[in-house]
């Protein structure tokens, strides 16, 4: 996307276009396949993305799998094969076995190389076989890790309908619309016990939309912490299934609960007219309630007990903020979550002298950025350098020469520098752990005090360093 | 194009750079796109690698796209050069990159202008061949280089040692238990008097490779990775090869004879026999337990065999000879080598099966209902679905794979290893069969009941969804603080919404 002037910022900024180790964007497979439950996902490339998705990941193919790789083989590459032709034949063996609500094809670095119009032949091929067929480039020449997420959501936002295309009440109780309104609860599975009663607690205001995949508990979690506010989530892109997924109209708010989803922020503005509510993300209880706030102060509504209900959070996270306190804490870059979480961690009191970052978007992480040197100024320490693209290699001799307290890194790297005595959590588990809200500040507290806890555990032995001589790292 | 869903064996660049990092001072430079660097994390992760792996990738991004890859490899070749001073940098595409059918040979040419060390391109062909084979490939490459180098620098020394001493082929990274194997094929050696003159290419450093022909024969343990080499070695120094896998008591005799032959062919007066006897009847454990009533238990049981060429065959054997197990299948997913294993097998199973597509074999396990699986981890997840026994025997290589304690496949140790796993998986199946006859399994969960036995409170349908959403192992735990939470504050039905405000409250 092209980047509008960005705010001016007292935060430095640096990109090092480096040689730098993080997953390929890909992966986004192995937990969206899990979120959205009718869907299937069809990577097409070649046996590097298949071995990579079976082993880096840990994800293995082992019982009946929601996706599978499209494997090019020679005679595909020298297109000797009619690409059409030969993806019918596959999907039409995954509508056999699997009769999936859609299929996403997941293009890849091979696909990009020999120019495979993915986008051409998806519309012609839906119609053929009669299930939707939504198109994600997600390949490691333009993306990184958790981005691979965001070119499959921007492409199902194309897929949203709008007020107009949805006319049974089923379906647009489906959609996680305007339903209550209609009395339409649905008897069957009901819900949640706050039903119909509670619709005239909600204040009026426009259709909000959440975007970003996260576990279902967050959800649940998010949509009572907006309904606290009398706020109603009107629907989730992605939800649980495809046919599922929500309305979107023309001038209907939509927020991110992530910040790797910028082509999925841009695509709803510009394809769907959109409005973008920018605001910090939902991690920690500082940018939870600032995310609250943020939607709170859009729909001009008075935010009820967030300033306690804050507090209260600090002050339960006590213990675990006393481990890490004073410490310093280095990103090594993986995730596109390290703005966030380091602002969290400063708040916590931690001190973060670099966050390597693989891509930048600073026009949807401004507010983002904003509080973290708010953070900065009040918790009275230096701001961080913000490297995108880093060089591992360079960062290594950084981590070496400045001895952080923590480095959250890559998994390429944890055992090294364990081996060497720095503390390290791997990044990834941030990705995959429930992170987002309130009551989830505690978990990312638990995941980075583990190691300095582990230490403490060990600390009579003697064993921090297990390596004979200093590498030349 | 293909449906696929697993692969046994990996990608090309896989093979060659586990040869390339098994060396010692070796850089490899991959040139590809960012995200099929995951060889460092496999290593680094699956080995529990203390040292940082020596691969570095020269990421090939859009900008590289259109400006040419050229400069960034050279340049990041010359730049690993300075920092780290390799011995030899080896270059390899991926199968993605090799797509854009760059002259890499030149770009190595150019980096060796300015590099002060070696370098080399690792010259596979990425979509004919698999990890494996392109393992086997390189390990040729980078010996005949050094051959060749010496050669070039009359700096090649083929005299053989005055005692007798071997070559051992093929220990490599990421290979199944290899680390383990080293260390007993090493012992062994030394229990025979053979000097070992260089292990290749585990920890060996690439100047030492031109010594390779001063040994008076080559041990190529493993089918899969060694054979071109000890071939490249017959065929250029008449080096007598042993490519014998010394799995199992019986095999490894063959294996120790074989070496005898060859000794004595070259002159060495070796007796090896009292070796082998003394080490079958009274040292190993394993050929005891055969003997033993334990094993009498096992006789005419049914098992399927299943992973790479060299353990497949291997364990099929002992399974058959020495244990009286009846293998109603043995199979191999080295589908390029077919016809050795086939040879290798035939007599010792009713059926081959030769695939690369977990399905079939699959399929065939159902259809078989054998009492044993020896497979991969793949075989181990249908054996669990199956309700089947599996011992895991072959790569793909998983984290289980490198246990902490000493588990070698060969030798006489590994024999008394292979005795432990088959025996236990055998009485593993039994167990959970008595298990499953007398209902000795955890009874699942209480949990799911909507009403707590004991008290006045309720949890509503979404609570019970909630809770349900989270993992087993807390459940219980956040079960009870969620209704105590409950019944401090009076509350009488529980929703998620009181589930997550006693979550924060607790901090559970
Ligand atoms: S137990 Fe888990 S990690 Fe191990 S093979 Fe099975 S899925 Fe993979
Ligand atoms: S970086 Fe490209 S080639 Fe490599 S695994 Fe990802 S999509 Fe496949």
């Amino acid at each position: 996307m092209t980047l509008a002037q960005a705010q001016p910022q007292s935060l430095e900024f640096d990109c090092e276009t480096g040689n730098y180790h993080t997953f390929c964007p890909i992966s986004c497979v192995a937990w969206l396949y899990q979120k959205i439950e009718d869907s299937f996902f069809l990577v097409i490339g070649t046996k590097t993305c298949g071995y990579f998705l079976q082993n880096a990941m840990g994800v293995m193919i082992f019982a009946e799998p929601r996706y599978a790789m499209a494997e090019l083989e020679e005679a595909d590459i020298s297109a000797q094969l009619n690409d059409y032709e030969e993806l019918k034949r596959l999907c039409l063996q995954i509508k056999r076995d699997r009769n999936p609500s859609v299929i996403v094809w997941i293009g890849t670095c091979t696909t990009e190389i020999i120019k495979t119009d993915l986008e051409g032949l998806a519309p012609k091929l839906e119609d053929e076989i009669g299930i939707p067929i939504v198109v994600a480039r997600a390949n490691g020449l333009d993306y990184a890790f958790t981005q691979g997420e965001d070119t499959v959501l921007a492409a199902m936002a194309n897929r949203c309908p709008t007020s107009a295309d949805v006319t049974t009440p089923e379906e647009k109780e489906e959609r996680g619309g305007i339903q209550k309104f209609l009395g339409l609860g649905r008897k069957k599975t009901d819900t949640t016990t706050h039903s119909d009663a509670d619709e005239t607690h909600y204040h009026d205001h426009p259709n909000l939309v959440l975007f970003g995949s996260v576990p279902d508990p967050i959800v649940t979690q998010m949509n009572l912490e907006l309904k606290k506010q009398g706020i109603k989530v009107g629907g989730w892109l992605p939800a649980k299934r495809y046919t599922e997924l929500p309305v979107l109209d023309e001038g209907d708010y939509v927020i991110g609960m992530n910040p790797f989803l910028s082509r999925t922020a841009t695509t709803l503005m510009r394809r769907r007219k959109c409005k973008l509510i920018g605001a910090p993300f939902p991690i920690g209880p500082d940018g939870t309630r600032a995310w609250i706030e943020k939607i709170c102060s859009v729909f001009n509504i008075e935010p009820k007990g967030l300033e306690e209900r804050e507090a209260k959070i600090w002050a339960s996270l006590e213990d675990y903020i006393a481990l890490i306190r004073g410490k310093s804490v280095y990103f090594m870059g993986d995730n596109l979550l390290e703005i966030s979480l380091a602002r969290f961690l400063i708040r916590c009191g931690m001190t973060v002298p670099e966050i390597g970052i693989p891509y930048m978007d600073k026009r949807y992480q401004a507010a983002e950025l904003a509080l973290l040197e708010k953070t900065c100024h009040e918790m009275n320490t230096a701001l961080p350098k913000i490297i995108e693209k880093p060089d591992n290699y360079n960062q290594l001799q950084r981590i070496q020469a400045t001895r952080p307290d923590l480095v959250i890194t890559g998994m390429a790297h944890a055992n090294p520098l364990e081996a060497r005595g720095i503390n390290t959590k791997w990044s990834v588990e941030f990705t995959f752990a429930q992170i987002h809200g309130f009551a989830n500040a505690r978990d990312i507290l638990e995941l980075v005090t583990r190691p300095l806890r582990r230490n403490n555990n060990l600390k009579e032995m003697g064993w921090d360093k297990l390596i004979k001589e200093e590498a030349k790292v | 194009m293909k449906l696929a869903y697993w692969m046994y064996a990996g990608p090309a660049h896989i093979g060659t750079l586990r040869i390339a990092s098994s060396f010692k001072n070796v850089h490899a430079i991959m040139h590809a796109p960012l995200g099929d660097d995951y060889f460092n994390v496999m290593r680094s992760m699956l080995e529990r690698e203390r040292d940082f792996t020596p691969v570095t990738t020269s990421v090939v991004d859009r900008n590289v796209l259109a400006r040419g890859s050229q400069e960034k490899v050279v340049d990041n070749i010359v730049r690993k050069d300075q920092e780290e001073s390799p011995d030899l940098i080896v270059l390899t595409p991926t199968c993605t990159s090799s797509i854009l059918q760059e002259d890499l040979e030149n770009f190595v040419e150019r980096a060796q202008l300015d590099a002060k060390g070696d370098v080399m391109l690792a010259d596979v062909n990425h979509y004919r061949v698999n990890e494996l084979q392109a393992a086997d490939r390189t390990l040729q490459q980078v010996v005949q280089f050094y051959i060749d180098k010496a050669r070039k620098q009359g700096d090649l020394d083929t005299t053989k040692t005055a005692k007798p001493s071997v070559n051992i082929l093929g220990i490599t990274t990421l290979g199944f238990h290899n680390n383990h194997d080293r260390t007993e094929l090493v012992r062994l050696m030394g229990d025979l008097g053979i000097e070992v003159n260089l292990v290749v290419p585990d920890g060996a450093s690439v100047h030492d490779l031109k010594k390779l022909p001063q040994a008076w024969f080559n041990l190529a343990p493993y089918r899969e990775i060694g054979p071109m080499t000890t071939q490249y070695l017959q065929a250029e120094f008449d080096q007598p090869t042993v490519e014998i896998n010394p799995m199992g008591i019986v095999e490894t005799a063959r294996c120790i004879r074989a070496i005898q032959a060859t000794l004595r062919a070259q002159g060495a007066d070796v007796d090896y026999e009292p070796f082998i006897d003394e080490q079958t009847r009274f040292i190993s454990n394993a050929a005891w337990f055969s003997r033993s009533i334990d094993c009498q238990n096992l006789t005419g049981k049914k098992a399927v065999v299943f992973g790479d060429n060299t353990h497949a065959a291997a364990l099929t054997k002992v399974l058959t000879r020495e244990m009286g197990i009846h293998v109603l299948l043995a199979g191999t997913y080295c589908k390029y080598d077919a016809d050795w294993f086939r040879e290798e097998v035939s007599e010792y199973c009713d059926e081959v099966l030769i695939s690369e597509d977990h399905g079939a074999i699959a399929d065939k396990i159902a259809q078989l209902e054998p009492a044993a699986i020896f497979g991969t981890q793949m075989e181990r997840h249908v054996g669990k679905r199956l309700n089947i026994p599996c011992g895991v025997i072959a790569a793909p290589i998983h984290i289980q794979n490198f246990p902490v304690g000493y588990h070698p496949f060969v030798g006489y140790e590994g024999a008394n290893q292979l005795v432990d796993l088959v025996y236990n998986s055998f009485t593993l199946g039994m167990e959970d069969h008595l298990l499953e006859i007398f209902g000795g399994h955890d009874t699942k969960d209480a949990i799911t009941k909507t009403m707590s036995a004991d008290t006045d409170l309720g949890w509503t349908t979404d609570g019970v969804k909630e809770l349900n959403r989270i993992p087993g192992f807390v459940r219980g735990k956040v079960k009870r603080n969620t209704e105590k939470f409950a019944r401090d504050r009076g509350i009488s039905k529980i929703d998620a919404e009181v589930l997550y405000a006693a979550k924060e409250a607790v901090g559970a």
